[in-house]
């Protein structure tokens, strides 16, 4: 599904999440991708998210959003409770990466989780021309001001799933404004990936 | 969001006339039929044609069916009136609003400074314990006489917020969706020894006279501390900080106990005045009917929402201390549970408790796209497969 009005990554999880199914969107920040697969897939949908502004506009958008934060936002619901559960540019800032994975996998039949990757060529040439953090485009923020927690690359995630028996049922990896074939780890900027347990 | 009022930018709903329906008698929850009840209740905005467009407002614990609008001759507006009127939170152009005056209360509704018909003196302390599910009967007695069969909503904040939880557990056939303020599934210890010492001050008082007061002074001390102590659970440390800070009233010398400081005064003056309005032994009443509510029955409270096709807005305060945010968590927490379709919010306000009297801005925000997401049956479902 090519549209020019969507992000890319929202496009890329709007194929990999099946018509008329239960979504949990971790983080859902403003509610683009939620009100997204709702209007276009017909999920049924929630959200959950920390920032006060963030639920002002979920709710304007007509979405279902809880005030809470990723970390503890999973133990209340039964298992399976959702088809999908996804973690979209969120799981960088979670406390807790392995416990959340591992309840966002209890709590869904099947976690769509994306994350830009450090491991990105402009990353790794910063680091070893300038020897300081990298600040790039989906990497943002200087060291003292970053949310985010975790600086994790597609082979650490592939990895990570690999060690602890996780299916990696269907990848995708994104560039500045198109999808990546070939060597991911190097030229992707972010990666999508479906997993279940 | 700005912190801008926006009364000025919106019209009143005018001048209101209170109405009063009477009918013969409730079956109460402890058993007994008590009757003939009347409900003092106010209406604004048009009932629709098919009906669709009725919200419920229930009142907190000193509210009344005064909730917009003035009287004809007064000037004080009614206590939720800058969320009550056209363009408003709830825009009275679009819907039908109603507010009662509680069974058990002081300001047009059967309580127990009503007259016993078989006495023909006040009720005092013959008036039965009443509860909030009674309150919520009673209501639900005035909606069925306006020809309303299925309410769009139905909203209160604290005491208001127990019935609407009431209203959902009892009536899910009734209500399209509810919304819960700043309040609880059930009293915790803390909120019901606030409200014991508050009756221990009523009934402490030498003119109380085991509720027989009606003839005679009424026991106004007693209950203007019981308001003074409701006041200070209503606010936060730093709204009471900001609001007052250490401020002395008086330049001069003072003298021994007297009201020195602007909270002391504050507190004097809201005591002094509630007693001008409010009846004692109403505030007993429906102070153990809020202690007693359980929304949950005893039961695990999302077996009690199962099945409900209901949806739920969920707004607490972050500074509210007496009703915190953890209890409407639990709210929250027993709709995730039980499949219900819900929005929980915690509005970042330093006002406490009086913070749903008060965050104007952002509770206009979050009722008005939620009612209008009910009213419309605005699903974000769509074009998908068709």
């Amino acid at each position: 599904m090519a549209r020019k009005d969507v992000q890319l990554d929202h496009g890329i999880i709007l194929d990999m999440i099946e018509p008329r199914s239960t979504v949990l969107d971790l983080g859902c920040g403003n509610g683009d991708l939620l009100y997204l697969l709702i209007k276009e897939k017909g999920v049924h949908g929630q959200g959950i998210e920390i920032d006060n502004q963030e639920i002002y506009r979920c709710v304007a958008k007509g979405l279902n959003v809880f005030h809470g934060d990723v970390d503890s936002g999973l133990a209340e619901f039964g298992d399976k409770t959702f088809d999908y559960v996804v973690l979209n540019q969120s799981l960088q800032q979670i406390l807790h990466v392995d416990k959340v994975l591992i309840d966002a996998l209890r709590v869904g039949k099947k976690v769509v989780v994306g994350f830009p990757n450090f491991a990105h060529y402009k990353s790794r040439l910063q680091m070893f021309f300038q020897g300081r953090t990298p600040v790039t485009g989906p990497l943002p923020y200087q060291w003292y001001e970053t949310p985010n927690l975790h600086f994790l690359s597609i082979s650490d995630f592939k990895r990570y799933c690999r060690i602890k028996g996780i299916n990696i049922e269907r990848s995708a990896y994104i560039g500045q404004a198109r999808k990546i074939h070939f060597i991911p780890n190097l030229l992707a900027q972010a990666g999508i990936f479906l997993i279940s347990k | 969001m700005d912190k801008e009022k926006k009364t000025d930018k919106h019209k009143s709903v005018g001048i209101i006339s209170p109405e009063l329906f009477t009918f013969d008698y409730l079956k109460l929850e402890s058993g007994d039929k008590f009757g003939p009840i009347s409900l003092a209740y106010e209406t604004y905005g048009v009932l629709n044609r098919d009906r669709s467009n009725a919200i419920l407002i229930a009142h907190a614990l000193s509210g009344d069916a005064h909730a917009a609008g003035v009287h004809e001759g007064k000037e004080n507006t009614g206590w939720w009136d800058e969320f009550i009127g056209p363009g408003k939170a709830f825009d009275t152009d679009k819907y039908f609003v109603i507010c009662s005056n509680v069974l058990g209360g002081c300001k047009g509704s059967t309580g127990p400074s009503s007259i016993n018909p078989r006495t023909s003196r006040p009720f005092g302390l013959d008036f039965p314990l009443i509860t909030i599910n009674d309150m919520v009967r009673a209501q639900k007695r005035l909606i069925d006489h306006l020809g309303i069969e299925k309410l769009l909503s139905v909203v209160g904040g604290s005491m208001g917020g127990l019935q609407a939880l009431s209203w959902l557990v009892n009536y899910p056939q009734n209500v399209r969706s509810a919304v819960p303020i700043a309040t609880t599934i059930k009293h915790s210890p803390q909120q019901i020894a606030f409200n014991e010492v508050g009756r221990q001050a009523i009934m402490a008082d030498a003119h109380w006279k085991s509720g027989n007061y009606y003839d005679g002074a009424s026991p106004s001390k007693g209950l203007a501390v019981a308001r003074m102590i409701g006041h200070i659970t209503y606010m936060s440390d730093k709204s009471m900080a900001e609001k007052f800070g250490r401020a002395k009233k008086n330049a001069g010398e003072p003298f021994k106990f007297t009201a020195d400081f602007e909270v002391e005064g504050y507190l004097r003056y809201r005591g002094d005045n509630f007693v001008k309005r409010f009846d004692a032994n109403s505030y007993l009443y429906i102070t153990k009917a809020m202690d007693n509510f359980d929304a949950s029955a005893g039961r695990r409270f999302e077996d009690s929402l199962r099945g409900n096709k209901a949806k739920v807005l969920v707004i607490s305060f972050k500074s509210d201390w007496l009703y915190p945010a953890y209890q409407s968590k639990e709210i929250v927490k027993a709709c995730k549970l039980a499949g219900i379709e819900t929005t929980y919010c915690e509005v970042d306000s330093t006002y406490g408790h009086d913070a749903f009297l008060l965050e104007v801005e952002e509770e206009t925000h979050l009722l008005k796209h939620f009612l209008k997401k009910i009213f419309y049956a605005y699903e974000v479902t769509g074009d998908y497969g068709a």
